[in-house]
């Protein structure tokens, strides 16, 4: 980490690139110029970089929302239904394979540029590797769980309640995962392109000043979201199932 | 009559066309309160009986009775203890017991009591908040013990539910599912491929054979309890069971791997074991 901060800031400091191009990270290159910390530290403050993310973890937040909630429902059909596997099943493995982005220039002609189309995006790319996972996650709950909570009494939505969504947990978390990666992946190509604010539109906006200090203070937040997620959130979940289980250490 | 099965037949299809006829022609009758066991080489069909008594499959042909009425679904009235215990890793043990007990619409604080109950009977009343997997094989096996006790199912019906433990273990559970029975005078119909277990455990022992599964032969078991496993009448008949046994097991081997098997006269059994080489 501080050898790439160390060699960045020298080949900042070599002027083997204009400024606003190769922008350096702690130390202005000649006084009072901008760095990327002082950039992101101002957009902090002034609310600029706040609120693009704001705006951005509430649009992803939502869309992840409706995703998994799709995905749990198509999953659950798909491990349930014989026929629904061998149509949606198949066909949720041919479009899980398209980026969501592809979907953009459809999302713009069926809901106008804005924010309708980023969410449309966003639930798009999340809810096919959802419902992949959750289905397999419905598909793989031991048998001995079932017929045990059926000899005792158990059947229907209490059966889904109280065996088969929680013996699914393990692969319901993963799912959880990946569809975030896939959502946060969708919503910056979104917001790039389709502007109407958050972090890809500033992004967008940084290009087009050519200030790449702002460009690069963007990407360290979007990377520290990315990591607080995948690390307090996601790992944390699945730790949290693993000790409970006994599976794990 | 506890549980009457009249002219049972069962098939699983295989392949297209084919199908696999796993019980043919199956008549058992069980009394109340017997203790009955199942007892055969893997794949002859007894844990498939047990599962259309439990009404998790139904047969292809003939009728299941428990208490005169048919089975046509899983009921509470018929609990399984099954090999893996079955019991919820996403519950600790006191969920797991009362699981059954709030389905049966009984209140939180009553179903506690009474799984405490069943948790004492099988000696795991301090491990009420530990998760399954905070507990031994043994000890699991005996919570899925409880959890089908505290059902008051008129028939307990115990699939292999010792064979994943350690031979310590099942001696000891062995000799506690013997008080658990006098004490609750419980239907118990229990599977195995053990035949000391068999032996030990139940009034009567059913010998099945294999492809298709039938019951081949009915063992009474009269020996006093608590019973000894090298008692007189139980090493004789373990030793009947045995040749009755050794003529079904052949017939798998031969199966699997060709008429020219015998188990019998195998090539190693049947090597001459006084012969030193000194025919030279």
């Amino acid at each position: 980490m501080i050898v790439i901060v160390t060699i960045w800031e020298i080949i900042s400091k070599t002027n083997l690139f204009p400024t606003f191009m190769f922008p350096p990270l702690l130390i202005p290159n000649d006084p009072g110029g901008v760095t990327v910390l002082s950039t992101l530290v101002n957009g902090l403050i002034s609310g600029q970089i706040l609120g693009a993310t704001g705006m951005t973890l509430g649009r992803l937040l939502l869309g992840f929302s409706i995703a998994v909630v799709l995905g749990l429902i198509f999953g659950f059909l798909i491990a349930r239904y014989k026929w629904v596997d061998d149509t949606l099943g198949f066909f949720v493995t041919a479009l899980q394979s398209i980026p969501s982005i592809v979907w953009f220039p459809l999302a713009i002609v069926w809901f106008g540029l804005g924010n309708v189309a980023i969410l449309f995006i966003v639930t798009i790319g999340a809810t096919w590797t959802m419902t992949v996972n959750a289905s397999t996650g419905f598909k793989n709950v031991p048998g001995i769980y079932l017929n045990a909570a059926r000899t005792l009494g158990s059947s229907g939505t209490h059966l889904v309640r109280t065996v088969i969504l929680p013996a699914s947990v393990p692969h319901i978390i993963s799912g959880l995962r990946v569809a975030w990666a896939f959502a946060w992946r969708a919503i910056m190509a979104g917001e790039l392109l389709g502007g109407n604010g958050g972090l890809g539109y500033l992004l967008d906006m940084g290009r087009s000043l050519q200030s790449m200090d702002l460009v690069l203070s963007i990407m360290i937040v979007i990377g520290i979201i990315g990591t607080i997620m995948d690390n307090q959130v996601f790992l944390r979940m699945e730790r949290s199932v693993a000790r409970k289980w006994g599976t794990g250490s | 009559m506890k549980v009457n099965l009249k002219q049972v037949n069962k098939s699983f299809p295989k392949g297209k066309h084919d199908s696999l006829h796993v019980l043919h022609d199956i008549n058992l009758q069980i009394e109340a309160g017997e203790f009955v066991s199942l007892l055969g080489p893997s794949g002859c069909g007894k844990s498939t009986i047990l599962n259309l008594i439990a009404g998790l499959d139904s047969p292809t042909s003939g009728e299941v009775y428990v208490n005169d009425k048919k089975v046509k679904g899983p009921g509470t009235d018929r609990v399984v203890v099954f090999q893996q215990g079955g019991l919820f890793p996403w519950m600790n043990v006191m969920d797991n017991v009362t699981y059954g007990l709030l389905l049966k619409k009984m209140n939180k604080k009553e179903a506690e009591e009474k799984a405490m109950e069943g948790l004492r009977m099988v000696h795991l009343g301090n491990f009420a908040q530990a998760f399954p997997h905070e507990l031994s094989g043994g000890m699991q096996q005996r919570v899925a013990i409880a959890r089908a006790l505290v059902m008051d199912p008129d028939v307990l019906l115990m699939d292999e539910p010792f064979a994943a433990l350690d031979e310590q273990t099942r001696l000891i559970l062995h000799q506690e599912l013997q008080e658990i029975w006098q004490k609750t005078g419980k239907t118990i119909l229990f599977i195995t491929h053990n035949i000391r277990e068999a032996l030990t455990l139940s009034e009567r022992v059913l010998l099945m054979s294999t492809r298709p599964g039938a019951i081949k032969k009915s063992f009474r078991v009269q020996s006093a309890r608590p019973r000894n496993p090298s008692d007189s009448v139980i090493v004789d008949l373990e030793t009947r069971v045995m040749t009755e046994l050794e003529e079904e097991m052949e017939k798998v081997l031969k199966e699997e791997f060709g008429d020219d098997y015998s188990l019998k006269t195998s090539a190693i059994r049947d090597r001459d074991r006084d012969y030193m080489g000194d025919h030279i």
